[in-house]
């Protein structure tokens, strides 16, 4: 099965749809909740990161029978230092993201604590995919 | 201990979600960082912030949190609101500061 949705940048009021829907999706095929929660922390993280740091993006999830696997690829200014980017407390959010509670730098960390693979390809000026495989 | 419970014995304003205040409360989480929210917070728990906009409620939803508890006399949002009421997932609201909010929460809880 497959599940599409387009992500517009700057678009906090929908920020976490694609998530939601995902969950929907995987709470009606049964999957089980301990897996449901780990794909709901990492698809979430990565969908607010295109509304927070990119120019808009689409994710398409795969669902298999053993697994799901989630394409987030987004145009934008990519992620110069990806190590960097991994790190706890590293962010470059804007002072408006970050009154709203964003901008801690943990995205990039829950991705990577939630997922059984994880996969960033980044080029500086044109955009970033994330991978996000997880095991049911 | 229910949403309910802990509203009526701390006196918390109920903005919005009644149909929510039965749910189960087993912890809390205080945080306003959202991403630590979102990494940490367990399902069950009531969540102590003082942020009032919707990506509060889209991120309760999706950890499927007891309430959320706005502090400090701050209001949520119209389309937080919504959202809450749509979920069934209590937004309250008090005139305290954190600290001494959630310790009285955190007495609650541990008295069972
Ligand atoms: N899709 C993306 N496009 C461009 N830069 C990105 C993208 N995703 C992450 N980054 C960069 O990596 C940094 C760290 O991301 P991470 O998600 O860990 O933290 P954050 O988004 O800044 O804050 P938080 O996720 O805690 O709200 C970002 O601040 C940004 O510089
Ligand atoms: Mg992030």
């Amino acid at each position: 099965m497959r599940l599409e949705y387009d992500v517009t940048a700057g678009d906090f009021t929908r920020a976490g749809n694609a998530s939601s829907a995902i969950k929907k999706t995987l709470k009606q095929l049964g999957v089980s909740p301990a897996v449901i929660k780990r794909v709901v922390v990492a698809v979430y993280e990565a969908e607010v990161n295109i509304v927070a740091h990119s120019y808009g993006g689409h994710i398409t999830a795969e669902v298999a029978p053993e697994g799901i696997s989630v394409v987030l690829a987004d145009t934008g200014p990519g992620i110069p230092d990806v190590q960097k980017a991994m790190q706890k407390g590293f962010s470059t959010a804007s002072k408006e993201v970050r009154e709203m509670g964003f901008g801690a730098g943990m995205g990039l960390p829950n991705i990577q604590e939630n997922a059984d693979d994880l996969k960033i390809e980044t080029e500086v000026g044109r955009g970033t995919t994330l991978t996000i495989y997880i095991k049911f | 201990m229910t949403v309910r419970e802990i509203a009526e014995k701390l006196n918390l304003r109920v903005f919005s979600g009644e149909a929510g205040l039965d749910r189960e409360v087993t912890g809390g989480y205080v945080s306003d960082l959202l991403s630590d929210v979102m990494g940490f917070a367990k399902d069950g728990s009531v969540w102590v912030t003082l942020q009032t906009h919707k990506n509060v409620m889209a991120i309760a939803t999706l950890k499927e949190l007891a309430a959320v508890v706005i502090v400090k006399g701050f209001e949520p949002e119209e389309d937080a609101k919504e959202v809450s009421e749509e979920e069934g997932i209590p937004i309250l609201g008090s005139t305290e500061q954190t600290f001494e909010l959630t310790g009285r929460i955190y007495n609650l809880l541990s008295r069972g």
